[in-house]
């Protein structure tokens, strides 16, 4: 629907590795705006507004509210966040939180199942939503004076959901096809979901958004309920409202709607944190393809302490410098001058309740072996390490990052899905402002330091993707929910 | 690089078109209130250069930032006989080596100076996208930069064996993904000999076999001033719109206008089954729909919303979704191009209940041809659609594809303007005579992989 919130998505052709949707047009769209590059991940991350106009309150039932004041054009968009994601599910139940979601669509005790969508429409909305490991997220575009509209229908299926046995019956089928769509049939999806899976032991994030397909096999609607119960609730949202909209009359409209909803004590949210990896772990995946493919992930921080931090700020100009431009080093050294890979690129997202990831991925080229790529990458980070980055890569990078930070300008979206992201993550909306302003500070030296202490190959998993011919037939059984499909 | 993603890139083409489908037109009558609020109303200004160039531009200075697209009828379907994937090629190579610079410098010079050159390819056009800071310095290197890649690409030997290479691989590598499999095989199935049949990225054998003389030879014949459409959308005068304007067309070549395609014929009835290991089978129907100025667009568009193309409320979605559980995407639309676009419906399904997805699609589409939307129907896709036309042109990028597409082509200037009453005028009889017309559910193309019979 609204270009290019699948630059979220990490991995090139995992179109889900943060976010699920529920639609179909995204779906299309995610081929379209499709960023192949994982340093769009920090480059989007990046777009501080610092001109915007940006307020931020609380709501006496403890709900939050964030407005953007942009009056480029008579339209607006309402996101209604929930601090709720895969990442607060539990074994045997995962992907309930982006189930959740989807039944959030099939009515409540005062809209009858489809109606939601169907004023929405009438109104001449685009509405969907979206599930990541850290949150789940609700959202309508129109113009500006139908925001009534979409707070009334929000803060109702906020507190009167209602789950049917028959209706959830259906959409766990939808659900399904949805994973073999967009990852049992997608073989890079398949390595990067058992990669998360060997580089977290411990951590959540370990855990695909959609959920193991047995999971969903084996859930009920009475799973669906639980949930909603336990994170559907004003103290557990932020409403982020941008557009040429008026603060004040956003705030009251939010008052009145959500306003009268109670605040309910939320469960403890225990922080499972990781244990260091203490030594390189390895996997190969045979699925039907017909090239290669590497996924190397190192264990990295994320923004805790935006003033304070260096490291997230340090990765994130690093992965532009091995991949921000068509000729960065990744691109120069592997696909152009050695031409050992046709594709390679770095990615680092910063901003997460969890753990953070460093990542690089690559397709080797016509008789190149993933062993010989891997050492070629791994080279390629020895020199940064050892002998740091030149000036002029870090004046290029920051280039980018000041012009990326006017072009985000040009979409409404991005940016209240920016501030979403951020809150949710528990970063207040300073943390946007001053990105870039921090990652100008960035020197030379402080990237070096950061490859040294963050890449290093006892936090490194390797997962290669082993061909296997297309045309045998399904000998697949290794894929959860093929066996069941037979 | 312009080429960077060749395999995603012909994914996304297929997809560019759906969303020009979905998103495209618009309207008129809320103009006085939503264009960018620093102007009454969208204003395209449309002139030529002297060489001949055609030129559109909408001014806007509330962002410090332009986005310029040049876009040449040098498509897919302007690859010569046997030569599949020269467009594509020589559209990749642009940026890859130009007026001496190597392909690395001009990478590092854009984004020194935080400029964006992105690519974009389809069967009919071959496009090329800048967006840059509006600051003086800035600009001006990047449209420097511009001008090179368009005016005197280099074609380097070596780099031409390298991209070669690459767009081969990425040709391979999305053989593994059913959709594509089942797109490429749609559209040889609906074309036939027509340009149109054969995949944008053309066919490996055939790439093997081009040379860099291959290159420069379809350069020539296609990136030249008759051939161009220059759209300017943002922080710039008009003054400044002509210069800029000229200084890109002045050393491209006078080669004439190429000759408009054939007109595709209508294919036969047919079913292809193509084996896939896959969990999905990937069902496509359709036949021939309309081209990009077909006199019932609007019906045809407005109708599809109610038949595939306006999600929750569309009729597919509700049999095959909704009521049955089948699919997670279903979904219909016409996708006009230069001569007669597809019409395609499409889904993806577990193996086993192929059979019964298909059939219910056919239904539903037969019966809508047969009755035609309610008029509550319609009055639901035409409030939603006329009610998000704002949000159609809420931003300079969704602006600058529109100047793309109205010169590429030949739409009316007014088509913004008239884009909401055109939509309120389809009624219920105009969407069944349309889909009538056009569609014969006993003439489709049909094409499924992924299951284990192949035909």
């Amino acid at each position: 629907m609204q270009t290019g919130f699948f630059i979220f998505n990490g991995i090139r052709r995992n179109t889900h590795t943060r976010l699920q949707f529920p639609g179909t047009l995204e779906l299309m769209q995610s081929k379209v705006n499709f960023m192949r590059s994982l340093w769009a991940i920090g480059l989007v991350l990046l777009l501080g507004s610092a001109q915007a106009a940006v307020t931020d309150v609380t709501l006496d039932n403890g709900m939050r509210v964030i407005v953007h004041e942009d009056r480029r054009a008579p339209v607006m968009v309402s996101q209604v966040w929930y601090r709720a994601g895969s990442m607060d599910e539990f074994n045997g139940t995962t992907g309930v939180a982006h189930v959740l979601e989807h039944m959030m669509f099939k009515g409540t005790k005062n809209v009858p199942p489809g109606e939601f969508s169907k004023r929405i429409a009438a109104a001449g909305g685009r509405e969907n939503a979206f599930t990541s490991r850290d949150y789940t997220a609700y959202f309508q575009q129109m113009q500006k004076d139908r925001l009534a509209l979409s707070m009334e229908l929000e803060a109702d299926r906020m507190a009167n959901l209602v789950v049917s046995d028959e209706l959830f019956a259906k959409e766990i089928q939808v659900v399904m096809e949805e994973r073999r769509l967009r990852t049992d049939d997608q073989p890079q999806s398949v390595l990067y979901e058992r990669l998360m899976a060997t580089a977290l032991q411990a951590h959540p994030y370990r855990r695909p958004i959609i959920g193991w397909m047995d999971d969903l096999q084996n859930m009920t609607a009475q799973d669906a309920r639980d949930w909603y119960a336990r994170w559907y609730a004003p103290n557990n949202a932020v409403l982020v409202v941008a557009g040429d909209v008026r603060a004040d009359e956003v705030i009251a409209l939010a008052k009145q709607h959500f306003g009268a909803l109670p605040a309910r004590a939320l469960p403890e949210r225990k922080p499972q944190t990781e244990p260091a990896q203490i030594g390189v772990k390895r996997i190969v995946v045979k699925a039907p393809a017909q090239l290669p493919y590497l996924l190397m992930a190192w264990h990295a921080p994320t923004l805790k302490d935006w003033e304070q931090d260096t490291a997230p700020y340090a990765l994130q100009i690093l992965a532009g410098v091995l991949s921000g431009n068509d000729s960065a080093r990744l691109q120069s050294s592997l696909v152009k001058t050695q031409q050992i890979a046709v594709n390679a690129s770095a990615g680092y997202d910063a901003i997460a309740r969890g753990p953070g990831m460093f990542m690089i991925d690559a397709t080797p080229a016509k008789g190149k072996s993933v062993t010989a790529l891997e050492k070629a990458i791994r080279k390629e980070l020895e020199r940064v390490q050892r002998e740091g980055i030149s000036e002029a890569e870090l004046a290029r990078v920051k280039a980018q990052v000041i012009a990326a930070d006017v072009y985000q300008r040009d979409s409404l979206f991005y940016q209240a899905m920016q501030l979403g992201d951020y809150v949710t993550a528990g970063l207040p909306p300073a943390a946007l402002a001053g990105r870039v302003g921090k990652l100008r500070a960035v020197t030379a030296a402080e990237v070096q330091v950061a490859a040294r202490q963050w890449l290093q190959d006892d936090w490194l998993s390797v997962a290669e993707l082993d061909p296997q011919p297309l045309d045998a037939q399904p000998a697949r059984a290794s894929v959860p929910g093929v066996r069941h499909a037979h | 690089m312009l080429i960077n993603a060749p395999a995603i890139k012909a994914l996304s083409i297929q997809s560019s078109a759906i969303k020009t489908m979905l998103i495209k037109p618009f309207l008129v009558a809320l103009l006085l209130v939503l264009p960018l609020s620093a102007q009454a109303t969208l204003v395209i200004q449309h002139w030529q250069t002297p060489q001949g160039a055609r030129v559109f531009f909408v001014e806007s200075h509330e962002l410090p930032m332009l986005d310029v697209a040049v876009d040449f009828a040098a498509g897919s379907a302007r690859d010569p006989a046997g030569k599949a994937g020269l467009a594509q090629l020589t559209h990749g190579l642009l940026d890859q080596g130009a007026g001496g610079l190597s392909d690395t410098a001009i990478a590092h010079r854009l984004a020194d100076v935080g400029a964006v050159l992105s690519g974009r390819f389809d069967r009919d056009r071959a496009g090329v996208t800048l967006r840059t800071l509006s600051s003086a310095s800035e600009k001006d290197k990047a449209l420097e930069l511009l001008a090179r890649v368009l005016q005197r690409p280099d074609f380097p030997q070596a780099v031409v064996k390298r991209e070669k290479q690459r767009l081969i691989s990425s040709i391979r590598e999305a053989e593994a993904d059913p959709g594509t499999v089942a797109s490429k095989a749609f559209y040889r199935a609906l074309y036939g000999t027509h340009p149109y049949a054969h995949d944008t990225a053309g066919e490996p054998a055939a790439l093997e076999r081009l040379t860099r003389g291959d290159l420069q030879a379809f350069y020539r014949t296609h990136y030249s001033v008759p051939n161009v459409v220059i759209s300017l959308m943002g922080d710039i005068t008009r003054a400044e719109a002509e210069a800029i304007a000229v200084r890109l067309t002045a050393g491209l070549s006078q080669a004439p206008a190429l000759p408009a395609l054939l007109q595709p014929a209508p294919a036969a009835v047919s079913d292809t089954r193509i084996a896939h290991p896959s969990t999905q089978s990937h069902v496509r129907v359709g036949a021939l729909g309309m081209a990009r100025n077909a006199p019932d667009f609007f019906p045809l568009f407005v109708g599809n919303y109610v038949l595939g193309g306006g999600g929750f409320d569309s009729r597919l979605m509700r049999e095959i979704r909704d009521k049955r559980g089948y699919a997670y995407s279903v979904y219909s639309y016409f996708q006009p191009m230069s001569e007669a676009g597809p019409f395609q419906l499409g889904l993806q399904t577990k193996l086993e209940q192929t059979d019964d997805a298909l059939k219910v699609v056919q239904e539903t589409l037969r019966q809508f041809i047969a009755d035609g939307p309610s008029e509550a129907e319609l009055t639901q896709a035409k409030s939603n659609l006329t009610g998000g036309f704002p949000l159609r042109i809420d931003s300079n990028r969704k602006i600058l594809d529109y100047l793309s597409l109205i010169g590429f082509y030949n739409l009316p200037l007014d088509y913004l303007d008239t884009w909401v009453e055109q939509v309120d005028a389809v009624d219920v009889a105009a969407v069944k005579q349309a889909f009538a017309r056009r569609i014969d559910p006993d003439q489709l193309v049909t094409v499924v992989v992924g299951t284990g019979d192949a035909r």
